[in-house]
């Protein structure tokens, strides 16, 4: 049942990304190029939307839906470094293959099979972070 | 109604669907972290006998995974079922420039066919493009500890700073590569 219903939250995400353009490797390119205004209103909208909606979820103190526990939100832990340094390497290769890691998903059910190069090495990249996480500064 | 699905969603549509999509997750208990499937992904696959980093309960991730499966059939759906054309309409500024870079289909198709099409397999720059480009996808959401929809949309929607430094992060990593590195590897 739970299955289900995560699989059908994923669903309305993959055709939201498909549908949206965020997983076109076109519109990222464009984004970077400060060409269109698209993908901007799509944050800014997606931002705007989402700060309403995890404030009243946090000022009424909302329980989950499935199994009454209250809803946590964590913050962040404080710092800078990992957040700069990830974030610049994050923008390589957001910016080289033209996704991030949800619409690869998305690009994949699409049809777009060599994408399974890059859900494979941004696996691997993952495993070398966690090879070196204790040799970077944090 | 249908006629609106059918054809590519403006920004204003798109952006509060994500938003629905968070709250959707934040409401049922989770949170909207797309990254971290590839740590489960690792963990699953055992990379938790030698480094402590995957050693959690990745089971416990599992709603993750199926979120994800989740989108590979929602991406399927959109494609077949929900687009009259899958033709992506950027500006004519970009389009010409990526004519120019040697993306001839750019306007034409979601995807630049040298990158995408089943040729791709066969071209060792495509295949070094995208392999560089996941790499430091996966590398760089890890160590930023998420990606646009951790840091992007659920830190910021949250109004913490780590997220703005992550996103400030995603730009000038990304503007670096896309001015001056695409231009070159393409």
């Amino acid at each position: 049942m739970r299955t289900l219903l995560y699989f059908s939250i994923g669903i309305l995400f993959g055709i939201t990304m498909f549908k949206s353009e965020a997983a076109s490797w076109f519109r990222i390119y464009e984004m970077f190029q400060f060409n269109a205004f698209h993908m901007y209103g799509i944050i800014g909208s997606a931002l705007f939307c989402g700060a309403i909606i995890t404030f009243l979820l946090k000022k009424f103190k909302i329980n989950s839906v499935v199994d009454g526990e209250p809803i946590v939100i964590p913050n962040k832990e404080s710092g800078w470094k990992r957040y700069l340094f990830g974030g610049i390497f994050f923008g390589f290769g957001w910016a080289i293959s033209g996704a991030c890691p949800g619409p690869m998903f998305t690009v994949l059910g699409a049809g777009f099979l060599p994408i399974v190069v890059v859900i494979a090495a941004a696996t691997l990249g993952t495993f070398c972070y966690g090879l070196l996480q204790k040799r970077l500064p944090h | 109604m249908i006629e609106f699905l059918l054809q590519p969603w403006p920004w204003y549509f798109s952006g509060p669907m994500i938003a629905f999509v968070l709250f959707l997750l934040l409401w049922t208990g989770k949170s909207f972290g797309m990254s971290s499937n590839l740590r489960t992904l690792c963990a699953a696959m055992g990379a938790g006998k030698n480094l402590s980093f995957f050693q959690f309960d990745w089971k416990a991730q599992r709603w993750n995974l199926v979120v994800a499966a989740g989108a590979v059939l929602g991406g399927f759906i959109a494609a077949n079922f929900l687009s009259t054309s899958t033709a992506v309409a950027i500006s004519p500024a970009t389009i010409l420039q990526l004519n120019e870079m040697g993306i001839l289909d750019a306007g034409q198709s979601y995807m630049p066919e040298k990158l995408f099409s089943l040729n791709a397999f066969g071209a060792v720059k495509s295949i070094f493009l995208l392999s560089l480009g996941g790499f430091f996808v996966g590398f760089g959401a890890r160590y930023a500890g998420g990606c646009t929809s951790g840091h992007a949309i659920s830190g910021l929607s949250n109004f913490q700073l780590p997220s703005l430094i992550a996103v400030i992060g995603f730009f000038v990593g990304g503007l670096i590569v896309n001015h001056f590195i695409l231009p070159i590897l393409l």
